[in-house]
């Protein structure tokens, strides 16, 4: 237990808790991917819904079962995986602490899936007050939550007993990075659980009669960035630690990697603003600081681009490649585990392109809501990083079973990645396309009584169905290489890989494991950044609002 | 990384710097991909009333 | 923990970058006036129809203002007030917007009038409407059923 390569296997328990995850995970993949491509369908103005149910019930089910329940569940998931395998197995306690977490947050999706499918929660993942929704929607949205934290105690708990059993040493960089990124959304969800808690939950129990939307909104948003650094954090915990090890090379710096991490939990929280931009009540000298925070989170990006491409081009020149791109031909383009988050890679330079636009001030009054958004979130979060964990999934799952991904099943996950990149450039492409157009997002086919403005959206409309069939073919194949790979691929042991350090790489300095210090500077920025607009809203604040239900 | 320490030949550390050559040109190229991206949006916002 | 060399020219590279973004849209918000549409003042949200000036929505001259015209429209679910207006292009407007419900978008389509109504609260934008045409008028906050058939229409005239 005391070094990284001791243990080559995950023990079997563990493996159950993590897969207990993964199985949830997937099964949000199916419903959320076939509520997608019913969306784009019906937005296509091509088809048209039962009556029994709605594009924005339809909405709800994709926005929460994919943003919050496969993300959240994959997530923490992988994240046990990594703690077992680089920090030792789980013990007793830690694990059971994690089937607590698992347990709640399933009986959480659970409740909050019944009151959408039965209509009472048509309120979209971002659920903004006034329209209320059903208190068991909040209530187990709630537990979601909950069960993270409890989910993220285990991993808490397992750092703590790695670092007492190895004094004054750095903890194994998976670990210390399922750490950050664990930290990093507890901090966040306190804003949300906030929100809920205190606001919206006494009020659709009817305890209290109003509610103050802004303040609902602002803890909301202070939870909806880090959220998507959430989903991210995941992704370049592959790309900086396991990558490497797949193509046979090395991690390009240990220090550096835990640098960018930390950086991301530093800025990640204090820039919610950015999504509020449009919004009044928020004085825009506070809105601009918050900008220039958000600018501040794109640097470990940079950095992470940096590291990415040096770890590539020092594989393929350490096998003998010359010229400018010569290491390009040596990366394993056949190998699955490598190929679709490397598609997931380069869906992120446009998607960091467009996220520079949202967040840019009075840049976001050009795109904001509009569906431009929309093809933004699909590069990052449905294609970067999904790609990424999808390109997990292929030796984690086996790895977890005590099976293999055969040659066969490596081929069909290749053509997966491309039909997927394939599909998101139709989908995301006329999304950023129409969005500039001004077509809004979030909204079913209309012709806004013959507006020839939105007659010009419609071929963008129908580009989009076509991306999303095409998308969708993408997730059965994933599902089907899922299932394969849970319960049919043969028996065998496949590599969980960890990534080494290249050998001349010096040592990684211990501030990086100081907490107190880190989380102070977090708490210091956020409290910077939130306290004195957040004292202006209350103090400025209009009546409160009752609640709506207009679904 | 495969950088030496200010100890070493200066000599590796020549080459070493060559062989990351691609990898500037890289983020280069992603660098002037966002600059173009942004520039663009921003005249859309000028342009528009 | 040193840095590799292109790695610091990249850096660098970077960040001056976003260093001139951040310049250029924080001159264009600060010394311009290009800010994004943000106001501090609030309503009762319920009492919209008999607050002026979203007693009378619509287009109104005024005078003494660093604008020509104000440009009032009042949303709630699932329409606006007006359903039409028409604006005489080359004016110079401040659009004032509130809801009477719900969280409402109200973004004119091709424009960078694109604001977030919430309840409580009085949303303002001043432009010059500078290029003739028809606008459309959408909501682009979800705010219920009826969403997507929420709009309005400006026609910019000569």
């Amino acid at each position: 237990m005391n070094t990284e390569s001791v243990k080559t296997v995950v023990d079997r328990r563990d493996g159950k808790l993590a897969m207990a995850h993964f199985y949830v995970a997937f099964i949000a993949l199916a419903i959320g991917g076939l509520a997608g491509l019913l969306q784009t369908l019906v937005r296509s103005g091509k088809f048209e819904l039962p009556s029994w149910t709605g594009y924005y019930q339809i909405l709800t089910i994709h926005g929460v079962v994919l943003g919050l329940v496969l993300t959240t569940f994959f997530i923490m998931g992988f994240q046990l995986s990594l703690v077992s395998k680089t920090s030792g197995t789980l013990t007793d306690k830690q694990r059971k602490t994690g089937w607590i977490g698992f347990w709640t947050m399933t009986i959480g999706t659970v409740m909050a899936a019944i009151m959408i499918l039965t209509n009472q929660a048509s309120v979209l993942y971002t659920f903004y007050a006034p329209l209320q929704a059903h208190a068991l929607f909040y209530l187990g949205l709630t537990l979601v939550i909950v069960g993270s934290w409890i989910d993220g105690a285990a991993i808490i708990m397992a750092y703590s007993s790695w670092r007492k059993a190895n004094p004054g040493k750095p903890s194994p960089l998976l670990t210390f990075m399922s750490l950050v990124n664990t930290l990093m959304w507890i901090v966040a969800t306190i804003g949300v659980a906030a929100t809920v808690l205190f606001q919206l939950l006494p009020w659709s129990l009817g305890l209290v009669e109003r509610v103050d939307v802004l303040v609902s909104r602002t803890l909301f948003w202070y939870f909806g960035h880090p959220l998507v650094y959430f989903w991210l954090l995941p992704a370049y915990m592959a790309w900086y630690a396991i990558v490497p090890k797949i193509i046979g090379g090395k991690i390009f710096s240990d220090s550096l990697a835990r640098m960018s991490f930390i950086l991301f939990l530093l800025f990640s929280i204090p820039v919610g603003f950015h999504h509020q931009l449009m919004e009044p009540g928020i004085d825009p000298a506070w809105k601009f600081l918050q900008v220039i925070l958000t600018f501040l989170v794109v640097i470990p990006s940079l950095m992470t681009a940096f590291s990415l491409f040096a770890t590539f081009e020092m594989f393929g020149r350490s096998k003998g490649s010359t010229g400018l791109f010569g290491w390009v031909k040596k990366l394993p383009w056949g190998d699955a585990r490598f190929a679709v988050p490397f598609i997931g890679m380069l869906a992120f330079i446009p998607a960091g392109a467009g996220g520079l636009v949202n967040a840019s001030h009075q840049l976001n009054q050009v795109v904001h809501n509009t569906i431009w958004v929309t093809g933004h979130f699909h590069l990052t979060l449905a294609t970067s990083v999904i790609l990424t964990f999808f390109g997990i999934s292929y030796w984690l799952v086996p790895h977890l079973t005590g099976r293999v991904l055969t040659k066969a099943m490596n081929k069909l996950a290749i053509i997966q990645g491309i039909v997927w990149a394939i599909g998101m450039t139709f989908m995301s492409g006329a999304m950023h396309a129409a969005g500039l157009l001004g077509a809004p997002r979030r909204s079913s086919f209309s012709t806004y009584g013959g507006s020839e403005q939105a007659a010009e959206w419609i071929p963008y409309q129908i580009a989009q169905a076509v991306g999303g069939s095409i998308l969708f073919l993408g997730i059965i194949l994933m599902l089907y290489i899922f299932i394969n790979l849970a319960f049919f691929a043969p028996k065998g042991e496949e590599e969980f890989p960890v990534g080494e350090v290249a050998d001349q790489a010096e040592k990684t300095p211990m501030v990086f494991e100081n907490w107190k210090l880190w989380l102070g500077i977090t708490v210091l920025l956020i409290l910077f950044a939130y306290t004195i607009p957040f004292i202006d809203m209350i103090e400025n604040a209009p009546i409160g609002s009752k609640g709506y239900k207009f679904f | 990384m495969a950088q030496p320490g200010i100890g070493k030949k200066t000599q590796t550390k020549v080459e070493d710097q060559s062989s990351l050559k691609g990898t500037l040109a890289s983020v280069f190229l992603l660098g002037f991909f966002l600059i173009v991206t942004w520039v663009g949006v921003y005249f859309l916002f000028v342009d528009r009333f | 923990m040193h840095i590799h060399k292109f790695e610091k020219i990249w850096l660098i590279f970077g960040i001056t970058t976003l260093i001139v973004f951040l310049s250029v849209i924080g001159v264009s918000a600060f010394y311009l006036g290009n800010q994004p549409p943000s106001c501090l003042a609030t309503i009762n949200p319920e009492k919209v129809d008999t607050t002026a000036p979203f007693d009378k929505p619509g287009l109104k001259k005024v005078e003494g203002k660093e604008w020509d015209y104000e440009l009032v429209f009042v949303a709630s679910a699932f329409a606006y007030n007006p359903g039409q207006v028409e604006v005489p292009k080359g004016a110079k407007v401040k659009v004032i917007a509130t809801t009477k419900d719900v969280i409402h978008g109200f973004q004119v389509a091709g424009t960078n009038i694109n604001m977030m109504l919430e309840p409580g609260y009085i949303s303002e934008y001043v432009t010059t409407f500078d290029k003739a045409g028809d606008y459309l008028i959408v909501c682009n906050e979800y705010c219920g059923v009826g969403h997507h058939m929420m709009s309005s229409k400006i026609e910019v005239v000569e």
